[in-house]
C-alpha cells in the first residue's frame, strides 16, 4: 500500500476520532486555562471571567522569585547528576549482551513506572531513623545512633535524581545503542584505552544527544511535584508543588493557570530547542 | 573499561534503584504496625489486607477499572490517527501527532490543570469517568509511538503483494496489518495501563475529592500517618509493572521498542 494523498472526503475518516479527542479535551482545556490565567480569583468558586494582568504581576514578588529560582536551580542540578551517572552507565548497558539489556531494560521501565507518591514513600523510608540506611551505618560502626536524613535538600534531590534516571537512560539508549563501533574500534587500534576511548571519542561524538539530553531531563524534573512536598521542607517546594498548592487548598485557580502557563513557555522553549539540537545533528 | 570496573559500576547504579524497593519489600512484612527494618517478625498479613480492608480494595479496583478504560480509549485515538499517517501523505495532519506527543513532555502538572479548569468549567468535575478521558489524553502518547514503530516496520511491498493478488483494502487491514501491529497496540495498551495506574496529579485534580485510587489513597495514608499496607502496595505496584513489562519483553522486542534499530536486528 504507498502512501498516497487523501483523494475522498471519506479518506479523512479516520482522523475524525482521534481529532476531536485531542481537540476537545486537549486543545480546550490548555485554552481555558490560558484564558483562566487572566480572570480574577473568586474565593467562594473557581473564579470570575475578567481580563487583567495581576496574577502575572504577581511573578515580581520576592517569593515568586525565590520559588523560581529554586526550581531552576533543583532542576539544573538533578539533569546534570542524571546525566553523568546515567551517560557511562548506558554506555555500558549497550555493550551487554541483547538478553542482559533486556532485563535492564525491564527493571528501569519498572522504575520509570513507579507513581511519584510510592517512591516519596519508599525514599523516606529509607532516610528514616527508624528503617533507614544510617541503622546499616550504626551496624557498620559509622554512626553511633540512627539519624533521620529528612526533610533536607539533599533528600529532595536524591529522590528527584532516583526518579529522573531511568528516563534519562531511556533517552540517551538510541542515540548511544546506533552509535557506530567503528569509532570506538578506530581509537583503540590506535591505544588508546577503553575509558581514554570512551571519554575522547564517545562523548565528544555525542556532545549534541548530551546537551539535548540534560535538557530533556530538566524539563522532566520541573514537572516533580511530590517529592519536594514529602522529602523537603517548605523552602524546597518547587513552582509544580506551588501550583498544585495555589489550585487546590489556596482555590487561587488564576494564579495557579499564570504560573502553569509561565511553565509551558519555559518548557516549550527548552523542547524546541532539543528539536534544534536534533535537527542540526541530523544534518550534520 | 575493564569487565571488573564495568560489573562494579552497573551494580552500583542497580543497588541505588532497587535500594528503596528493597527496604519498603523489609518494612511490608514486619508483624506489627510499624515502621522498621530490618523487619521485626514476618508477616503477610499487611498484602491480605489489600484485599480484605474494604478502603484498600476500593482503591485498587478504582485504580484498575480507570487504567484499563483509559488505555483503552488511548489506544482508541492512537490507532487511527498512526494508521492515517502512515497510510496517507497529509502534512498538516501531522498537527495530530504533535498534539498526541505534547502532553507527555510537558510536567504534568500543567496538563492536571488544565483538565480541573476544563471539567470545572463544564461542570463535570469529579465525575469517574472524567479521569478516565483524561488519562486516556495523557498517556496517549505511549500507544501513539508504539503504534507508529509499528506500522513503520511493515513492509510496504507486502502490502502490495497482497493488493496485486487481489485482496482489497479491508482484508489486507485484517490478514496483514493488523497481525503485524498487534504486539506494538498490546504493548502500546500495556504503557499506558501501567503508567495510568501510578499516576497521581492528574488523577487528585480531576477525582481526587470524589474517588480513591491506589496513588492518591497511599498519598492520603502518608498524611494521617504509617501502615505497612502502603509498603505492601508499592511492592505489588512495583510487582505488576514487572510483570508486564516483562511480558511485553518475551512476546516482543522491548529494545526495539526503546530505540534500538537497524542494524541489530535480527
Amino acid at each position: 500500500m504507498k502512501r498516497e494523498p487523501p483523494r475522498a472526503l471519506a479518506d479523512y475518516a479516520p482522523l475524525v476520532f482521534p481529532g476531536a479527542m485531542l481537540t476537545v479535551f486537549f486543545v480546550i482545556p490548555f485554552s481555558i486555562m490560558l484564558a483562566v490565567s487572566f480572570f480574577k480569583r473568586n474565593p467562594a468558586g473557581f473564579y470570575t471571567p475578567d481580563f487583567v494582568f495581576d496574577n502575572y504581576a504577581r511573578f515580581l514578588s520576592l517569593f515568586f522569585g525565590k520559588v523560581l529560582g529554586f526550581s531552576l536551580m533543583l532542576s539544573v542540578g538533578v539533569a546534570i547528576v542524571c546525566v553523568l551517572i546515567a551517560f557511562p552507565f548506558t554506555y555500558l548497558l549497550t555493550k551487554l549482551s541483547r538478553r542482559a539489556q533486556t532485563l535492564w531494560l525491564v527493571a528501569l521501565l519498572s522504575v520509570l513506572s513507579m507513581s511519584e507518591v510510592i517512591i516519596g514513600f519508599a525514599w523516606s523510608t529509607l532516610l528514616s531513623r527508624t528503617a533507614g540506611i544510617t541503622n546499616l551505618f550504626v551496624w557498620l560502626g559509622l554512626l553511633d545512633q540512627p539519624v533521620a536524613l529528612i526533610p533536607s535538600f539533599w533528600a529532595v534531590l536524591t529522590g528527584m535524581v532516583y526518579q529522573a534516571l531511568p528516563y534519562t537512560v531511556l533517552v540517551l539508549y538510541p542515540a548511544l545503542v546506533r552509535l557506530d563501533p567503528t569509532l570506538l574500534e578506530a581509537a583503540r587500534t590506535l591505544g588508546a584505552s577503553p575509558i581514554r576511548a570512551f571519554l575522547n571519542v564517545v562523548v565528544p561524538a555525542l556532545r549534541n544527544t548530551i546537551v539535548a539530553t540534560l535538557i530533556m531531563v530538566f524539563v522532566f524534573a520541573l514537572g516533580s511535584y511530590l517529592l519536594p512536598q514529602i522529602l523537603g521542607r517548605p523552602q524546597h517546594w518547587t513552582l509544580s508543588v506551588l501550583i498544585t498548592d495555589q489550585a487546590i487548598y489556596q482555590s487561587n485557580m488564576p494564579f495557579a493557570a499564570a504560573m502553569a502557563v509561565f511553565l509551558v513557555l519555559i518548557s516549550l522553549s527548552l523542547v524546541g530547542l532539543t528539536l534544534l539540537i536534533g535537527r542540526r545533528e541530523a544534518a550534520q | 573499561m575493564s569487565r571488573a570496573l564495568r560489573n562494579f559500576y552497573m551494580a552500583l547504579v542497580g543497588l541505588f534503584m532497587s535500594l528503596p524497593i528493597i527496604v519498603v519489600a523489609g518494612v511490608s512484612v514486619n508483624e506489627k504496625q510499624d515502621l522498621s527494618f530490618p523487619p521485626v517478625g514476618f508477616s503477610l498479613s499487611w498484602y491480605a489486607q489489600i484485599f480484605t480492608d474494604s478502603g484498600w480494595r476500593q482503591a485498587l479496583f478504582n485504580s484498575l477499572l480507570l487504567a484499563v478504560s483509559a488505555a483503552a480509549i488511548a489506544v482508541a485515538i492512537a490507532l487511527p490517527l498512526a494508521w492515517f499517517l502512515w497510510r496517507r501523505i497529509a502534512p498538516w495532519a501531522n498537527i495530530f501527532q504533535v498534539l498526541g506527543l505534547a502532553p507527555f513532555i510537558l510536567p504534568p502538572v500543567i496538563t492536571a490543570l488544565g483538565f480541573l479548569s476544563f471539567w470545572a468549567t463544564v461542570g463535570a468535575y469529579g465525575q469517574p469517568w472524567t479521569a478516565a478521558i483524561s488519562h486516556a489524553i495523557f498517556f496517549v502518547t505511549l500507544p501513539l509511538v508504539t503504534l507508529s514503530l509499528g506500522f513503520a516496520s511493515i513492509d510496504r511491498s507486502l502490502v502490495e503483494a497482497a493488493a496485486t493478488m487481489g485482496a482489497d483494502d479491508r482484508t489486507i487491514q485484517r490478514t496483514i496489518i493488523l497481525p503485524m501491529i498487534l504486539p506494538y497496540l498490546v504493548s502500546g495498551f500495556a504503557f499506558a495501563f501501567v503508567l495510568s495506574l501510578n499516576e497521581y496529579i492528574i488523577a487528585y485534580m480531576t477525582v481526587g475529592f470524589t474517588m480513591e485510587t491506589l496513588p492518591i489513597k497511599i498519598f492520603n495514608a502518608l498524611r494521617y500517618g504509617y501502615t505497612p499496607t502502603m509498603a505492601a502496595v508499592t511492592v505489588f505496584f512495583v510487582a505488576v509493572a514487572a510483570l508486564v513489562f516483562g511480558t511485553i519483553a518475551i512476546f516482543g522486542d522491548i529494545r526495539r521498542l526503546l530505540g534500538a534499530m537497524g542494524q541489530d536486528d535480527s
